[in-house]
């Protein structure tokens, strides 16, 4: 039953993820990635997480994938992909590169299997969102006004590149 | 049980599949959206490992990132915006001067 409340989500994210990939089209990859992103937030439910589950839902699927197609669609760059790339080995540069990571993170698979214990059971609430409330807002409090303010600052930037120039 | 093992895979394969995307597609909303996927799955590793050894530390880590991520998108959508308007392409090796 576990392996299959893991197994479910965690084809549809690669799944997703691929087709984003290789999607042409700008605006299905960004609801192939929107897909991949409800799936993983499944898993982040499976692995205890329901706060950060519920963030993911909202600010991933909610703000960004919609920022993400707002911009897509204002621009109308769905499709601006007709031309190569300029330097002609960086396709297979790129699938070469990919593989020799995926290889290399094979290996540290298998050849590593002892160092990492297995999860324990998940019965206990360690993280309820209370509990995440807590470790927010007394051990990482300082990292938590500075993340207000990457956000200002973010807003700040955006208004002031958007300004109109007198 | 599904061990964190698992996960972390996933997690593998959802960034290898990222850096593909970040290589091969040559639209910058496309890398945009690559980089977001390479950054979720940094976030499951974590979210994983936090259930391992049931430490909400990492949760907090990973709320960060999130936060980061939503300001780097919004940035980073305008800044493709300004570049659209000016040289009518998402291209990005057209992008390949530092003055407009």
């Amino acid at each position: 039953m576990d392996v299959l409340l893991f197994g479910i989500p965690a084809v549809v994210a690669i799944i997703g993820a691929i087709a984003m990939l290789l999607s042409r089209n700008a605006v299905h990859s960004a609801l192939y990635l929107l897909l991949n992103f409800a799936a993983i937030s499944v898993l982040y439910l499976l692995l205890q997480a329901p706060f950060l589950f519920a963030t993911q839902l909202i600010v991933y699927a909610g703000a960004i994938i919609v920022l993400f197609l707002f911009v897509v669609m204002l621009l109308g760059a769905e499709r601006d992909e007709d031309t190569p790339h300029a330097n002609p080995w960086q396709n297979r540069g790129a699938l070469v590169g990919g593989v020799l990571l995926l290889v290399e993170l094979c290996l540290l698979y298998v050849y590593n299997p002892g160092t990492i214990p297995v999860a324990v059971d998940m019965d206990n609430a360690f993280a309820a969102p209370a509990e995440v409330a807590k470790a927010l807002f007394t051990t990482h409090l300082l990292p938590f006004e500075i993340a207000s303010f990457v956000l200002l600052t973010a807003l700040i930037g955006v208004v002031v590149l958007h300004q109109r120039r007198s | 049980m599904v061990s964190t093992l698992m996960y972390v895979a996933l997690s593998a394969i959802l960034f290898v599949i990222g850096i593909l995307g970040v290589t091969l597609r040559k639209s910058a909303l496309m890398v945009f959206m690559s980089v977001e996927l390479m950054l979720n799955a940094a976030n499951l590793t974590l979210v994983a490992f936090a259930n391992q050894w049931k430490s909400v530390d990492a949760q907090v880590m990973v709320f960060f990132v999130i936060t980061v991520a939503a300001a780097e998108v919004a940035v980073g959508l305008a800044l493709l915006v300004m570049i659209f308007k000016r040289k009518k392409t998402t291209d990005i090796d057209l992008m390949n001067t530092l003055r407009g």
